[in-house]
């Protein structure tokens, strides 16, 4: 019991810093923006693909490197040419803008790498178990996601909340005028965040790619989550954004770990059910089958009990 | 330093400026004074490239209408708004930073100097800029404005709502800031200051400029006071 209970806390550490890493970049562009970028999942498949084609030839740490930066510096186009333009025509074109571009990059990826699923490898370097555990072995690879998630996030912490450009980044984000009138180039800021964020989900894409496949639906899959995240977070609140995540993360690790079905919780109840019921399918769901939905359960459970998410603000 | 000629601006169709022209020139004091809604904070609004300007503003022989306010702030005119607008959740001090426009700055003005001028300041560097005092929050606007170094500021209302003595103190500062070369143009509805530390003075009325004096010839016009000025 309790070595399921270690080996499910920290797989859904592992899920939970990821969906951090994609969650953070979109909750800082929406603050910026006031829209949520749907193509945000995209830019983390485009690091997953760019970093498996860069592996290739010169292995997976160079493309560590380099895919996160080119997937950034294509968010900084986008935003510079796409977006900045598509903006005076108000939040809805901005919205089709991105929904758009989301379907554009899935298109890029099966157009130049194809349908099918890519063999995008862990590194040998990281191919041992970190430590083993009642006989079960936790994968290194693992253990330097956790690892490079945490490292990025103290990092981009104290940047934000420390440095000059974190204060004039959070000034910017409610008085765009009053930063602009004291010289400084707010477009500019915005573009840079939308480049850092875009990257940030570019990061997750390379180590994520490896473990939960490289494959043109990837950005659905994972992208969807992300934005029950932002929501049950609260609209702009990074912090939200973070328990968010880690619940989400955890919840479903526990679900796909427990060998519970509903029956089982009926029966501790107190409650039978009947074998020929019409609902029997319903009955009879194991929690692991259920946990794919979870994040969208508990965003309804959120919007009818906080719909302004768990440190959302009410609107003024 | 400042020339501005024939300024008009829109609020959608509403024609708010009608042909505005005034200067200031280096190290000068200049109130523009005038009752609510003549077009003051417009006039500043439009000169800082926050509303979009039609005729000439030029700033140190260089055309600055069309450009942006980032561009603008950083030819070196400084803008105080009327609402204070401070950062809450940032402390006084970086509040203050924001001010600087690069990390080397070498200004007139650096945070030591700010804090031994304004000893609350000093004592709240660490405070969020919310719970300071309408007083404090002005005076931190003011600062964090110097803090870029501007050559010019411009400055709307700010004695409005706060306490006579602290009135005493922005009238201090401002003659403070002008002894060190920096010319002000101040926007007032009151005469008490103005008629105290400006060296010219216009008065608006309707989206123009109606008077322009000083402010010993202002007080013998007492038929521009009574029509444009007092309620
Ligand atoms: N954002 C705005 N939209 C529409 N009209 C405005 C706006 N701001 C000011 N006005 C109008 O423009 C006129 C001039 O306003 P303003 O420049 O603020 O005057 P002052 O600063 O001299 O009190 C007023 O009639 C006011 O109602
Ligand atoms: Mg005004």
């Amino acid at each position: 019991m309790l070595d399921v209970f270690i080996f499910a806390t920290l797989n859904g550490l592992v899920t939970g810093l990821l969906l951090f890493m994609l969650a953070s970049g979109l909750t800082l562009i929406f603050s910026m923006m006031g829209v949520l970028n749907f193509a945000h999942a995209s830019f983390y498949m485009l690091g997953a693909y760019f970093a498996y084609s860069i592996s290739l030839y010169f292995g997976f740490w160079t493309g560590l490197i380099f895919a996160p930066l080119i997937v950034g510096v294509l968010g900084a186009f986008v935003e510079r040419y796409g977006l900045r333009r598509v903006h005076q025509a108000g939040h809805v074109a901005e919205l089709v803008f991105t929904f758009g571009l989301a379907f554009l990059i899935e298109e890029a990826v099966q157009f130049f790498w194809g349908p099918g699923t890519k063999n995008y490898q862990q590194p040998e370097l990281l191919d041992f178990p970190l430590f083993t555990l009642f006989g079960q072995e936790f994968p290194a690879y693992r253990g330097f996601m956790i690892g490079i998630s945490i490292t990025i996030f103290i990092g981009l912490y104290y940047l934000l909340t420390r440095s000059r450009i974190g204060i004039i980044i959070q000034a910017a984000i409610t008085h765009p005028k009053t930063v602009a009138n004291l010289g400084h180039n707010v477009p500019l800021i915005f573009m840079g965040v939308f480049g850092v964020g875009t990257a940030l989900a570019g990061v997750a894409g390379v180590i994520a790619g490896p473990v939960l496949t490289t494959f043109p639906g990837m950005a659905v899959v994972l992208g969807s989550i992300v934005f029950v995240i932002v929501v049950i977070g609260g609209l702009g609140s990074l912090a939200g954004a973070f328990i968010a995540s880690l619940l989400i993360g955890l919840l479903q690790s526990y679900a796909i770990a427990s060998d519970v079905g509903v029956p089982d919780l009926l029966n501790l109840l107190g409650l039978e059910f009947a074998r020929d019921h019409p609902l029997t399918d319903l009955w009879t769901m194991t929690l692991p089958q259920i946990a794919p939905i979870l994040p969208f359960l508990l965003l309804v459970l959120v919007l009818i009990f906080r719909p302004t998410g768990l440190l959302g603000k009410r609107e003024q | 330093m400042l020339e501005v000629a024939d300024l008009h601006a829109y609020y959608g169709k509403s024609h708010i400026l009608q042909g505005v022209s005034f200067q200031v020139q280096e190290g000068e004091i200049v109130s523009l004074l005038g009752r609510n809604g003549v077009g003051r904070s417009t006039t500043i609004k439009t000169i800082m490239g926050e509303v979009e300007p039609h005729g000439s503003i030029r700033f140190k022989g260089e055309e600055i209408a069309g450009k942006k306010s980032f561009e603008i702030a950083n030819l070196g005119i400084g803008y105080v708004p009327e609402n204070r607008d401070i950062f809450p959740t940032l402390t006084v001090r970086q509040n203050l930073q924001l001010g600087l426009k690069s990390m080397r700055q070498e200004g007139r003005w650096n945070l030591e100097e700010v804090f031994s001028m304004f000893p609350n300041l000093a004592e709240r560097a660490d405070v969020v800029g919310g719970v300071l005092s309408g007083g404090e929050q002005q005076m931190l606007c003011m600062c964090r404005t110097l803090m870029g170094d501007p050559d010019m500021i411009m400055i709307d209302e700010p004695t409005e709502g706060l306490a006579p003595k602290i009135v005493a103190q922005v009238a201090n500062l401002l003659q403070e800031i002008a002894k060190r070369g920096v010319a002000i143009l101040l926007v007032e509805q009151k005469l008490n200051i103005a008629l105290k530390i400006s060296h010219r003075l216009y008065v608006m009325g309707h989206g123009q400029v109606i008077y322009e004096g000083t402010p010993d010839s202002l007080m013998q016009a007492d038929a521009v006071r009574a029509e444009w000025l007092e309620v």
